[in-house]
């Protein structure tokens, strides 16, 4: 492999890091209150995970597409790609914090209340941290997939590691085409391993 | 009383001494939608007894239950904790002042022994040397000393040790009155026994009020100091245990068939 594409490769794989990063820490910073909000108002619960779930079936390439145009939020480049992500981040996250918060016990959360806690009390000491390890599933989800659909961004101009898989496909290259597969893939497997492993280190009781 | 026990935030009564009621239904109606649970239901829990409130599934008991710690508030008439109606409490504070046992302990499951039973005192911000001095007698009190069972998660414990560690989180703040949702439901009689002569142990010692829910009339007869015998909502019979032993009505007699041997 010749210096300067493994220089290329080092940066392209920072950027894809980069890329899927951020994308998933403002999904989480949208989805994780939105879905303990969600828990709570059953009326809006149906609507809102219909609605994001609608934005789940848009096909990737044409969801980029479609921001193209989009002012202030769309146009070339990473940020549009990012705001693509997170919206395919949100399912997941917002599915599995729902799933998290509703599916302990109900004698559990009567007797928090029945306690004396107050609604913040019973979240932060009761529900978040039963309900941590499923939202964390859903992060775990959210990133792998992410990871995968991060390299379709390049085609916008966001850079990651779809350059090279774009490039080997333009150029019939399978060598090119591998330099961008096997980093993204290593890069889905490590993050799947750490997530879980961080899953599990949450259950533990 | 001496040594932590008498650590007292919640314990002060403060009440109408000539009814001595500590608990107070008057005319409590509740419903959902269409569906009526409490029909005019009176009844006054004096301060030490243990009122036990026996009836069928659907009856209303657990409803009664959850309208004295504001769980549930009466559409109609009102329940008087301390001579207040439970709308004039604050819910947070009115809780914290009274305990709650429910059937399958509700115990926190990522919390371990010791850190569930100390949980009310440490919501009441009391400094850390009383809440362990306080978890400590407790669990000496229920047979779990800390040092074993202290560190336990409750999903490492039989049914019954949870049952028992939820008497003692309930006890934790020491509130004037404690209520029991059917707590010794889900079990096998031995240790059922074990765990009501438990319970009279812990209330010649402590001098709690307590009411408590349950369907079994054995455990009314064993537990209450009076019974309150409930049927669609409202009651039927309301007397201590000799005089619930001779009661004709209805509902009663056919609980009190239950005691007695069936005819072949």
């Amino acid at each position: 492999m010749p210096n300067s594409l493994l220089h290329e490769l080092v940066t392209l794989t920072t950027q894809h890091f980069f890329l899927v990063g951020v994308s998933m820490l403002l999904a989480a910073i949208v989805a994780i209150p939105l879905g303990i909000i969600l828990s709570w108002r059953s009326g809006w619960r149906d609507m809102a995970l219909g609605v994001v779930n609608v934005v789940q079936t848009i096909p990737s390439l044409a969801l980029f597409g479609f921001l193209i145009p989009v002012p202030i939020l769309g146009g070339i480049g990473t940020h549009t790609a990012i705001i693509a992500l997170v919206l395919y981040a949100l399912l997941p996250m917002l599915r599995n914090t729902v799933t998290g918060i509703l599916s302990i016990d109900v004698t559990v959360r009567d007797s928090a209340t029945a306690l004396g806690m107050t609604t913040g009390e019973r979240m932060w000491l009761v529900e978040l941290p039963l309900a941590a390890p499923t939202i964390l599933a859903g992060v775990r989800i959210a990133t792998v997939t992410t990871i995968g659909t991060a390299t379709i961004a390049a085609a916008i101009g966001a850079g990651g590691l779809g350059v090279f898989i774009f490039r080997g496909l333009a150029a019939v290259d399978s060598m090119l085409l591998l330099a961008g597969a096997i980093p993204a893939a290593l890069m889905a497997l490590a993050a799947d391993r750490g997530l879980e492993w961080m899953e599990r280190a949450l259950s533990r009781h | 009383m001496t040594g932590p026990l008498s650590r007292v935030s919640g314990s002060q009564i403060s009440l109408n001494h000539a009814t001595m009621a500590l608990v107070s239904f008057r005319d409590v109606s509740l419903g959902f939608g269409q569906r009526s649970i409490l029909r005019h239901f009176s009844l006054d829990v004096e301060v030490g007894e243990t009122l036990v409130l026996l009836g069928r599934s659907g009856s209303g008991k657990t409803t009664a239950l959850k309208t004295v710690n504001a769980m549930l508030l009466p559409t109609s008439g009102k329940v008087l904790v301390e001579d207040r109606p439970t709308t004039a409490w604050d819910p947070i504070q009115l809780r914290r002042r009274i305990g709650y046992v429910i059937h399958d302990s509700g115990l926190f499951p990522h919390y371990t022994v010791a850190q569930n039973v100390a949980l009310v005192p440490q919501l009441e911000k009391w400094p850390a040397a009383d809440i362990e001095a306080r978890v400590t007698s407790l669990l000496q009190k229920i047979g779990m000393p800390i040092e074993e069972f202290g560190p336990r998660y409750p999903g490492e414990l039989s049914y019954g040790q949870r049952q028992r560690v939820g008497v003692a989180r309930a006890l934790a703040a020491d509130p004037p009155l404690l209520l029991f949702d059917e707590p010794f439901g889900n079990v096998d009689p031995v240790i059922r026994l074990e765990l009501q002569r438990q319970f009279i142990e812990l209330r010649r010692e402590l001098r709690k009020t307590s009411i408590f829910v349950t369907h079994d009339v054995r455990e009314a007869l064993f537990l209450g100091t009076r019974i309150a015998v409930l049927l669609d909502g409202s009651i039927e019979f309301v007397g201590p245990p000799r005089e619930f032993l001779q009661a004709s009505t209805p509902e009663a007699y056919a609980f009190l068939s239950c005691l007695r041997p069936l005819e072949v």
